[in-house]
């Protein structure tokens, strides 16, 4: 009611999505995809670099703006879905370099001036995620669900007439093997990911296992990775996981994406002087 | 590399676009919120409340080693939810009548783990030991904190 009387203009800043060569072929992108707010997209080119972006309105998008949204799981799951909708639309015609979210600039000069400056690490970044895709590996424990499989084993009812609590410490114990057991073979199923997928890995990272209220997955999370692919092997890593957990009762292997290589595209110079 | 990129992804695979849409949020924000290009804006988003908020996050989506890295460790203090005696208990060696069960199904839990832990270790060389080595360390700056979220967690190339 007291904005502004063109607030889309007077007060409108940049919010970058991602980073392309200039001749990148993103048109279906701008014409097919909405920014955040129902904000065209359209890119900012400076030299050989172009990126990504759609204008915001900047009391939603300063300071005191981002803060708020990020407060609100509600309001961020909308900016972090649009924002990775714009990538991924994006990634599905070029190869560009996903920007961490909430990336933004007061005009499109300052773009211009960023892409200047990181002229040479985008360039590095662009030339090796080319064609490449990540693909996310997760490995989860779930002793519960083996327990339902009947993984209990044959201590499980062993010895019925030994007497109540006998009998209960005894299925005690025999829970905590199995737990012990479900999570050793979930450990096994885990060192065996990089082993089979070494020849069509070209990059690794380890994430933190996911764990908290979000997490969706039954069971424990104890390996969270991601694989930087070819595009053209997505196929054959899916392949070479098939089946990995099949036979291991209260362990799950989950692939997730292709994704656009958010997990390699920090700066190697950056990644390497932080440790 | 235009249209071709999307043909790569093999026709097994389900359209890219679609992964946008129904991805899982925590895999989502793991990645926009943690990873991708990390420089900073022209607004002041005030790094450090970017990253304080950040943290609040990590509590609904990041792991108990990540939180022991800032220092949140209370559980390791909470009998009912630990007992560090029996962290470095070997295997073989875990079934004692005489101590409550769930104390030691979750300090089997926490071998396990390190043992997981281990493996990962194995497997390249993540954060694994990293977080080992926060255990028990004094609660870290948001600066550390955003230096960890630059951080590529031990990114290998070949």
């Amino acid at each position: 009611m007291t904005a502004p009387a063109d607030p889309a203009t007077a007060s409108a800043m940049a919010y970058v999505y991602a980073v392309s060569r200039a001749g990148a072929p993103l048109e279906p992108v701008l014409a097919g995809c909405q920014g955040l707010e129902g904000g065209p997209l359209r890119t900012v080119r400076a030299g050989d670099l172009a990126a990504l972006v759609s204008s915001v309105p900047a009391a939603s998008y300063g300071t005191e703006g981002v803060k708020a949204v990020m407060e609100d799981l509600g309001q961020l799951e909308v900016m972090a879905r649009t924002h990775h909708a714009v990538v991924a639309a994006a990634y599905e015609h070029a190869t560009v370099l996903p920007m961490r979210l909430a990336t933004v600039y007061l005009d499109d000069a300052r773009v211009r001036t960023m892409l200047g400056e990181r002229r040479p690490e985008f360039g590095a970044l662009l030339a090796r995620l080319e064609g490449h895709v990540e693909l996310g590996v997760k490995v989860y424990a779930d002793p519960r669900d083996a327990a339902a499989a009947g993984g209990g084993g044959p201590d499980a009812d062993a010895e019925p007439a030994a007497g109540p609590g006998r009998a209960y410490l005894q299925r005690r114990r025999a829970q905590q093997r199995n737990h012990r057991d479900i999570y050793r073979a979930a450990g096994a199923v885990a060192a065996e990911v990089p082993l089979r997928v070494a020849d069509i890995a070209r990059a690794h990272v380890s994430h933190r296992p996911q764990q908290g209220d979000l997490v969706q997955g039954a069971g424990e999370n104890i390996l969270n990775a991601a694989y930087l692919v070819r595009g053209s092997e997505v196929g054959a890593f899916r392949t070479v996981l098939t089946g990995l957990a099949d036979d291991v009762p209260g362990v799950r292997v989950e692939i997730t994406g292709p994704w656009a290589p958010y997990s390699f595209a920090t700066p190697p110079a950056a990644a390497g002087g932080e440790r | 590399m235009s249209d071709s990129l999307a043909g790569r992804m093999g026709a097994s695979t389900s359209p890219y676009g679609q992964q946008g849409s129904s991805a899982n949020l925590a895999d989502i924000l793991e990645r926009v919120l943690d990873k991708g290009v990390v420089i900073a804006g022209d607004i002041q988003i005030n790094l450090l409340d970017i990253e304080l908020l950040t943290i609040k996050l990590r509590l609904l989506v990041a792991s108990v080693d990540k939180a022991k890295e800032m220092g949140i460790d209370w559980w390791e203090h909470d009998p009912s939810l630990s007992s560090r005696a029996h962290v470095g208990q070997k295997a073989g060696n875990t079934v004692h009548d005489a101590s409550p069960v769930a104390h030691q199904v979750e300090a089997e839990n926490a071998r396990l783990r390190a043992e997981i832990a281990e493996l990962r270790a194995a497997m390249g060389p993540p954060g694994a030991s990293s977080a080992e080595a926060g255990r028990g360390a004094p609660p870290r700056k948001p600066e550390a904190e955003n230096a960890q979220a630059k951080d590529t967690e031990g990114e290998e190339w070949k």
